[in-house]
């Protein structure tokens, strides 16, 4: 976990002289592959960045989009997976922290917090059951003491995360445009470290996510304490209405290092500062540690003499500490003292700047075969199957893990968790939809289209809302890049992103890439996972209680694309056939209808078709408005496809809608002019779910039996195993 | 009339209840740092919900020795109306105003969901304005929601009429299904559940009009005493 020795020799010939130790240990830290980006940094140029609502401001850890009315909504994700798969509790708490620090930095106030968690197998694996359960808590706890609500999110499990966890964190925040911060600093500014004291927890983080993981290096994960956050994010905003902030960072990973080092690079200015000035949790830390510390709950701050007091007398208010460890000079040189001693003398464009890696890549043999499906038995009761699916982790009700974030805090939680995207409702009187997806079992079949549809998937659930996504953040997750295999999934995943985000025109607003994630069993599968933020002018699509008569219609055709579902995987523990493929112009085209029908208040509902196909979000729908439904499978618009394939097939860009009998006709002129396919498949009556072929009635279940099944299903298995 | 709304470090619900006393209710709201003192001529006070010191050793017991209590002690004396929300209740039964305590939930987490709860006085300053056993809709959010008290304090709240909301069913394991209770006098109210949650139509999926009901009960309060 340092240098590699040609990292080494490009240092000092960049420098021009051996390093010394400190600088050995804030170089290591900052080109680190989680700082630096070093391997990724060089493809991420190909998404596109710009449009119409992004704002750019210079040293910004997160995304910021103009909603109107001169209000900003800011975003950003990030990820703990290293720190979670060792210490579960604590480093999914510190994920939430760090990544809401970066919502700060921007001078806006977090509202809302989501997360996407993987872990292996809870049905055989303790383990994977501890895992899952601690960093659950972690969140809760962490994001339930800022007053931050916690609305949305995912949880999947599979073997593939065996001894391991993916903990992606986003948040999201709303402010002022005239209250963004805008970086800047003047020569003789000081230089502030304000918040939770330096400790030894966190040390080298950034280079023990950056490696596969080996130890259990507890030392090396971060501990959490909300409580400071929360004295900090009303600190800061305080400081900010007075206009105290002339610059600002949040400490995330490489501690100080990275952020003294990539403020002064963003500004184009030189820091000094003295290690002896940082207020330590303990007194005989090495000045080394000091810089790489990776303690939590501290941030960054650029002012001058004059503004210094007024914040003074706002951290005395909180009670929190903060520091002048330093000032702002000429030049482009990171000068670390300890008292008169000169520690590390860097030019800090050097720091900040690893040089970015164009490594190898090489298409993995395993996806020659993938897509080939296997024959299976013939399955003889499938309303067993069917309790079986609504019963299985992945897509039984997630209640047991929304139900401990406090999701209604700020009150503007206008759809609430447990639909396809949460609903928060804006100062300027609009709303902001957000959800985040991924789906690494078809990204792993075909990560190029895996990627494109968790995308999709992301805009659709937004759609489902009424909003029109306006912005999207992805989070890319990988084994380890120096095997070309990996690599080129990688490659493969950012690329269908570029295309799609490009095709439909929604600016990629903020973005993470996490790699060396390896499990003593291998690699993980290709884990893109992607938030999509839609805008409502007005009129969110709140979901109304399903009665008897109401009609449902599908949109969208029903594909021979089992690949990756939770049919295959779940039922006949098969991995493989063929990949969901998004049809761009398809894609596009039901977003648009579907918004346009939400829009004109004909629907009571929508609901996307995804894991586990039409089987499950009809079962779904009528389990969370207790009724039943009949469904007529011939009617079902796609390719001639047998039952099973009707049922559970993935295909993207399919829409549950959902009206009163007497709004059909108009709903289906709509989608007759749009040319969208689709057609009215079934009404809602009864206590039944009962899915027809011909007079063939395939599966029958009832209401309450499944409800509470899918309901009780995943808590059961939490708390009783 | 003015109301106080107190602000301890880590309290989190105090933008949202400033925001229903002064846009939804066109109260004149005010904000007190737990470090100031509270006006003499003030007309009710607010404790919100939140972690105040980030419910270190107890939920409530640091705040409960904060400044800002003895004035609110006073007020309390004077029969001035106040209210405590989730961490607000928790505050003022660890600082003496309210009898019982308040324990871990018996599911041993934190809960956020939509409840019921079951008006069981309606003489307070926020409850006058209901029928007796009126149903509110409104949601809880608490790690250590259950309200406990042993057996003799429990028959001294119900013959003195102290208990003010109980929930329709049981939710945390409190005592009695006890939700809110209010001292001898009646004009300190303490509640887990979030009123300020549950008065605007946007944002509560139920019926928003019987949490209101808690803030107009205060407004109608106040006109009779003006």
């Amino acid at each position: 976990m340092s240098l590699e020795s040609q990292e080494l020799s490009e240092l000092k010939l960049k420098i021009g002289r051996d390093p010394t130790s400190t600088e050995l240990q804030i170089v290591a830290a900052e080109w680190s592959e989680h700082c630096s980006y070093k391997s990724s940094k060089k493809h991420l140029k190909m998404l596109p960045m710009k449009g119409p609502l992004v704002i750019h401001e210079k040293g910004y850890d997160s995304g910021v989009l103009d909603v109107g009315n001169d209000y900003v909504v800011t975003a950003h994700i990030e990820s703990h997976n290293h720190p979670s798969a060792v210490e579960p509790y604590g480093g999914a708490a510190t994920g939430v922290g760090g990544v809401i620090r970066d919502i700060l930095s921007a001078g806006t106030r977090p509202i809302a917090i989501f997360n996407g968690l993987r872990f292996g197998n809870i049905e055989k694996d303790q383990q994977a059951r501890w895992l899952f359960k601690n960093a659950v808590t972690g969140i809760a706890d962490y994001g339930n003491c800022l007053g931050i609500p916690t609305i949305g999110g995912e949880v999947e499990f599979d073997d593939c995360y065996q001894n391991y966890a993916l903990v992606d964190v986003a948040a999201v925040g709303f402010g002022k445009k005239e209250n963004l911060i805008k970086n800047h600093a003047k020569i003789g500014d000081l230089v502030v470290l304000l918040g939770g004291s330096t400790g030894r927890d966190g040390m080298g983080g950034s280079q023990f996510a950056s490696d596969s993981l080996e130890s259990e290096d507890r030392s090396a994960v971060q501990i959490p304490d909300p409580f400071i956050e929360k004295l900090i994010i009303e600190a800061i905003l305080e400081a900010r209405n007075h206009n105290l902030i002339n610059a600002i960072k949040d400490l995330g990973g490489g501690g100080l290092s990275c952020a003294v080092s990539e403020t002064a690079d963003a500004l184009g200015v030189g820091i000094e500062m003295d290690v002896n000035m940082v207020h330590t949790r303990e007194s005989n830390m090495h000045s080394d540690e000091i810089m790489i510390s990776e303690s939590q709950e501290r941030m960054l701050i650029v002012t001058n003499k004059t503004k210094s007091k007024k914040l003074r007398e706002i951290c005395k208010k909180f009670r929190i500490t903060c520091s002048v460890i330093g000032h702002i000079k000429s030049g482009n040189q990171m000068h670390v003292k300890k008292g008169k001693k000169t520690l590390a003398n860097l030019p800090t464009n050097v720091v900040a700047n690893a040089t970015l890696l164009d490594l190898p890549s090489k298409k993995p043999a395993y996806l020659k075969t993938i897509e080939k499906e296997k024959k299976f038995k013939p399955i003889s009761d499938y309303s067993k199957t069917m309790m079986a699916l609504l019963a299985a982790p992945n897509i039984a009700s997630k209640i047991w893990v929304y139900g401990q974030y406090d999701h209604e805090v700020g009150i503007r939680t206008v759809v609430k968790p447990g639909h396809d995207a949460s609903v928060l409702r804006l100062d300027n009187g609009k709303f902001l939809s957000v959800k985040i997806d991924g789906n690494p079992k078809q990204c792993y079949i075909n990560p190029r289209e895996g990627a494109i549809g968790c995308f999709e998937e992301a805009c659709r659930n937004v759609v489902c809302t009424g909003a029109k996504p306006i912005g999207m953040l992805d989070h890319l997750q990988f084994g380890n890049p120096k095997d070309p295999e990996i690599f080129w999934t990688f490659l493969e995943s950012l690329k269908g992103l570029t295309d799609f985000a490009n095709d439909t025109k929604i600016p990629c607003v903020g973005g993470k890439v996490s790699l060396y994630n390896e499990t003593p069993t291998g690699p993980i599968k290709p884990t893109p996972l992607i938030g999509v933020l839609g805008l409502i002018d007005k009129n969110p699509l709140i979901p109304q209680k399903i009665t008897e008569g109401d009609c449902l219609v599908i949109v969208g055709d029903t594909k021979d694309e089992m690949g990756g579902s939770e049919y295959f995987e779940y039922i006949h523990n098969f991995i493989g056939g063929k990949c969901p493929v998004v049809n761009f112009t398809e894609s596009k085209k039901n977003m648009k209808t579907v918004l346009k029908v939400i829009q004109n208040q004909l629907l009571k509902s929508v609901h996307d078709c995804s894991k586990g196909g039409l089987a499950v979000a009809v079962s779904e729908l009528c389990m969370t408005n207790q009724i039943g439904c009949n469904i007529f499978l011939d009617k079902v618009p796609g390719e001639k496809l047998d039952v099973v394939r009707i049922l559970f097939s993935e295909s993207h860009s399919r829409y549950l809608l959902v009206m009163e009998k007497k709004n059909l006709k108009k709903v289906e002129d709509m989608l007759r002019k749009d040319k969208v396919s689709f057609k009215l498949i079934g009404q809602f009556n009864g206590e039944k779910i009962q899915f027809t072929k011909g007079t063939k009635s395939i599966i029958s279940l009832r209401v309450d039996k499944a409800h509470k099944t899918w309901f009780n299903s995943l808590k059961d298995l939490v708390l009783h195993g | 009339m003015k109301v106080g709304v107190v602000v301890f470090p880590g309290s989190n619900c105090d933008r949202d209840m400033y925001h229903v006393l002064t846009d939804v209710f066109n109260l004149d709201a005010q904000y007190y740092w737990h470090e100031k003192t509270l006006p003499k001529n003030i007309d009710a006070v607010i404790l919100p919900g939140g972690f105040s010191y980030g419910d270190r050793l107890r939920a409530g017991i640091i705040a409960a020795h904060s400044p800002i209590i003895k004035d609110i002690q006073k007020l309390a004396e004077k029969g001035i109306p106040i209210l405590g929300v989730c961490n607000g209740f928790q505050i003022l039964v660890e600082a003496g105003l309210l009898p019982g305590v308040l324990l871990k939930n018996e599911s041993l987490n934190f809960m956020c969901e939509w409840t019921n709860l079951i008006v069981e006085n309606n003489k307070t300053p926020f409850t006058n304005q209901f029928k007796l056993h009126e149903k509110i809709p409104i949601p809880i959010a608490n790690g250590e929601g259950r309200y406990y008290v042993d057996d003799d304090t429990l028959k001294q709240l119900k013959k003195k009429n102290q208990i003010v909301f109980r929930y329709n069913k049981v939710v945390n394991g409190s005592s009695h299904r006890i939700a809110g209770v209010c001292n001898q006098e009646g004009n300190v109210v303490g509640m887990m559940p979030h009123p300020e949650r549950a008065v605007e139509s946007e944002i509560n999926p139920v019926d928003n009009k019987p949490s209101s009901l808690i803030f107009e009960s205060l407004l109608i309060k106040m006109g009779v005493n003006n």
